[in-house]
């Protein structure tokens, strides 16, 4: 450490993009403050890092409670789908990814697939679409390949190589097998294979067999949505505790940063300051700034302080998934809470056939994308509770349970266009706790979504039919018609938020450089989805935790030595069979 | 009962008769007020009159999977969290440091004026005139029925869910952990 700072960089938020710098940057030898604005339900932080034992299989307290918040009391945020909107359509609880130490990871059921090749390259392979700023990323699949395989060690990620036949090439194994297939999905892959896609099992990091010195999952079904109780999930936890053994790695719960603290060069970050619990405000100095603290409160941060944001760009691309849920009744029961909610995946909807773009352009769209499908549990018989109505009928459909066990759903997470329109920044009249100005989302889908969404729900609703569904039901996130929102709402519900401060080389069009470094605060870096440049249609997680380890690993000078596809695993086979 | 309890008795026989025409008992279901409803609710409204406040239970384990049992033993709230859930519960009253966002109705004043708009007389009404007094309660009704699902349906430690009833009821096993399933159990129908 440099005498006249506190550490060698100070880290903003501890979720997946924080924790892999706390892992990289005191692996190095550096000391590290890391500062979560959230409460620590997650690890004890002396020697030897226990679990808490504050999360549990309680579906009152994750779901009904904000125990993973954030609290939408003290941490409102708010909504609209356009300007027309007026200040806000909503206030309250928006794309509340869990705010706390281990951030948004510890609720996820930690899919981990990578993307592809095509993904980073958006512009080149599909072309332009209007009214979206797509561009390619200013780093390719190839590239980023050996931090991929180090992102999957470091969680620890189950999974099969060549089951999926469209995977991008691979230069290693993962670290874990598979573990067992859900029963609903061991349905609906066969009658997806049956019609001519190619389901594989999910890339996991949960543990199949004990790893890293965490247990193998008992398959409890208390999934997704739930924190692990057992630490059978590695993201952060892994890397939470191997930065903290080094004893070189400070982390501060309930720490939220209000301030970015530049030096008399206007250029150079010089630290942080940032209010605990108490409402005391305190200043840590750093060699290095890393934010961290996802696509929603990095711009916010920024925002506030009116910084890093000569392209104008700051908060604004934001992207989420855009989710459409295609829903089976089955006349067999389905058991879902046994099991991981998700074991199986589809990416057929990311490769366009020639008949799906024929359709795209007969509406208009030059291309379209879908995303990855999802093979899924619903919901836990609370919130099944609440999809019925009250009365006479409730008693019957809780036994006969067809929105739950008797449920088995497709998600598939839609490639949302990136759009300028689309934005995150600071509400006029709402305010958190702290009285610091709320977030707000303006967002509305574009076209290429809505249709992509409406293009292939009827595939999926074939597939559940073939699998025994005796009803199927299509619902998005968010709503075609705000209107007619459902249960979920008018806002997109989606944990998946992309985009807000987009990586590129030309600082007139990108918030950050090709190596998450701000292009306007020379020793500050981005870690986090904040900077994808589009959304593609897979899970952000793995791609979030392998350009941290990029990052500050080009920060520490220990870049990885480039893999190749000439060395590496052999691709997935292709698409053997066309689908109907 | 929760203790101390903060309905009174009268409001305590509302809440279960209205949960109980929302989740009416049957023979093979137990009803929301045998569920324990309203010791639910009023397990929520008066969270603040124990310590620790009964907002969130223990962890990691039941004990019905396995494992030391720490459900019961609900977790302490720091200083934010407790702001928060006072200002949830028992609304803002005027404080200044409850209205960041301006005032707050606490779910404590929902349920006086909810229960007061039901009748005293409610516990003893007939059906037909406890549904169509429901039918005319609003934003009320459906905040109870939110309440009674999560009592009927969520973990027992919270005061509804009595004796697993609500879990037998569905054929749900509730939670597992540490024990868990197998994996045959999970792969096989």
């Amino acid at each position: 450490m440099t005498p006249d700072a506190d550490a060698d960089a100070v880290v903003v938020g501890s979720g997946p993009g924080g924790a892999t710098a706390a892992d990289v940057l005191t692996a190095a030898g550096w000391d590290v403050v890391v500062l979560e604005k959230g409460p620590n339900r997650l690890l004890e932080l002396e020697a030897p890092y226990a679990l808490k034992g504050d999360l549990s299989n309680d579906e009152i307290k994750l779901w009904f409670r904000w125990f993973l918040g954030p609290d939408p009391l003290l941490e409102p945020r708010t909504y609209r789908r356009t300007e027309a909107d007026g200040d806000h359509l909503l206030v309250g609880e928006v794309n509340n990814l869990p705010s706390g130490v281990g951030g948004g990871a510890i609720h996820a059921d930690a899919k981990m697939p990578r993307f592809r090749e095509d993904d980073f390259r958006p512009l080149s392979r599909w072309g332009p679409m209007e009214g979206a700023a797509l561009a390619d990323w200013p780093v390719g699949y190839d590239e980023l390949e050996a931090y991929y395989a180090e992102a999957e060690v470091l969680v620890g990620v189950a999974g099969e190589v060549g089951a999926n036949p469209y995977a991008s090439w691979r230069s290693s194994p993962f670290p874990m097998p598979p573990g067992p297939d859900m029963y609903g999905a061991v349905v609906s892959a066969a009658a997806a294979e049956r019609l001519g896609y190619h389901p594989y099992r999910a890339p996991t990091a949960i543990n199949t067999v004990a790893y890293d010195g965490r247990p193998a999952c008992t398959n409890c079904g208390f999934c997704g949505g739930y924190g692990c109780p057992i630490g059978a999930k590695g993201d952060p936890l892994g890397p939470l505790r191997r930065a903290l053994g080094t004893g070189r790695c400070h982390l501060r719960p309930r720490s939220t940063v209000t301030e970015i603290v530049l030096d008399g060069t206007g250029r150079r970050a010089r630290g942080v300051r940032y209010l605990d619990e108490a409402g005391v405000l305190h200043e840590v100095t750093a060699r290095h700034v890393v934010l961290a603290g996802g696509a929603f409160e990095t711009p916010r941060l920024l925002l506030r302080n009116g910084l890093a944001n000569s392209s104008g760009l700051v908060g604004r691309n934001l992207t989420f998934h855009f989710q459409t849920f295609v829903a089976g009744g089955f006349p067999f029961r389905l058991h879902p809470h046994r099991g991981r909610v998700v074991t199986h995946l589809h990416d057929d909807l990311l490769v366009p056939t020639e008949a799906d773009l024929s359709a795209a352009r007969a509406a208009g769209l030059p291309w379209i994308r879908g995303g990855v499908v999802e093979h899924g549990a619903g919901p836990g018989p609370v919130m099944e509770a609440l999809a019925y109505p009250p009365g006479p009928v409730h008693n019957q459909l809780m036994r006969e349970s067809v929105a739950r066990d008797r449920l088995w759903v497709f998600t598939m997470q839609g490639e949302d266009m990136p759009q300028p329109t689309n934005r995150v920044d600071l509400d006029p009249v709402v305010r958190d706790v702290h009285g610091l100005p709320a977030g707000r989302v303006t967002y509305q889908p574009h076209g290429h979504e809505t249709f992509a969404s409406a293009h292939w729900a009827p595939a999926l609703e074939s597939v559940l039919r073939e699998a025994g569904a005796t009803w199927t039901d299509v619902s998005t996130s968010p709503p075609p018609d705000p209107a007619r929102a459902g249960p979920l709402g008018v806002a997109p519900v989606s944990r998946h938020v992309m985009g807000t401060c987009r990586m590129g080389a030309d600082p007139a069009t990108s918030v950050v450089d090709p190596l998450g470094r701000f292009h306007d605060v020379e020793n500050m870096v981005c870690a986090d989805s904040s900077v994808f440049v589009t959304s593609t249609g897979y899970n952000p997680t793995l791609t979030i935790v392998a350009l941290a380890l990029r990052a500050c690993r080009h920060l520490v000078g220990d870049p990885l030595p480039p893999t190749g596809p000439a060395g590496g695993l052999s691709p997935g086979a292709g698409p053997g069979s066309s689908r109907r | 009962m929760a203790r101390p309890p903060f309905l009174t008795p009268r409001e305590h026989a509302v809440v279960a008769a209205a949960c109980d025409r929302l989740i009416p008992p049957e023979e093979n279901s137990p009803g929301a007020a045998a569920a324990g409803a309203a010791d639910y609710i009023d397990g929520l409204l008066g969270a603040f009159l124990v310590d620790p406040p009964r907002v969130w239970a223990g962890g990691p384990f039941s004990g019905r999977g396995g494992g030391e049992a720490s459900f019961h033993r609900f977790l302490p709230l720091s200083p934010l969290e407790e702001l928060a859930w006072r200002t949830r519960i028992e609304g803002s009253r005027g404080r200044p440091e409850r209205e960041w966002n301006g005032p707050v109705v606490g779910l404590q004043e929902r349920y006086r004026e909810g229960l007061a708009a039901l009748g005293d007389d409610f516990a003893g009404m007939a059906a037909e005139e406890q549904d169509r007094r429901l039918d005319g309660a609003g934003d009320f009704a459906r905040l109870l029925y939110q309440h009674a699902c999560e009592a009927t349906y969520g973990a027992p430690e919270y005061g509804g869910n009595r004796d697993l009833a609500g879990w037998r009821a569905i054929d749900f096993p509730g939670d597992v952990l540490p024990r868990g399933w197998t994996d045959a159990e999970v792969r096989d129908p």
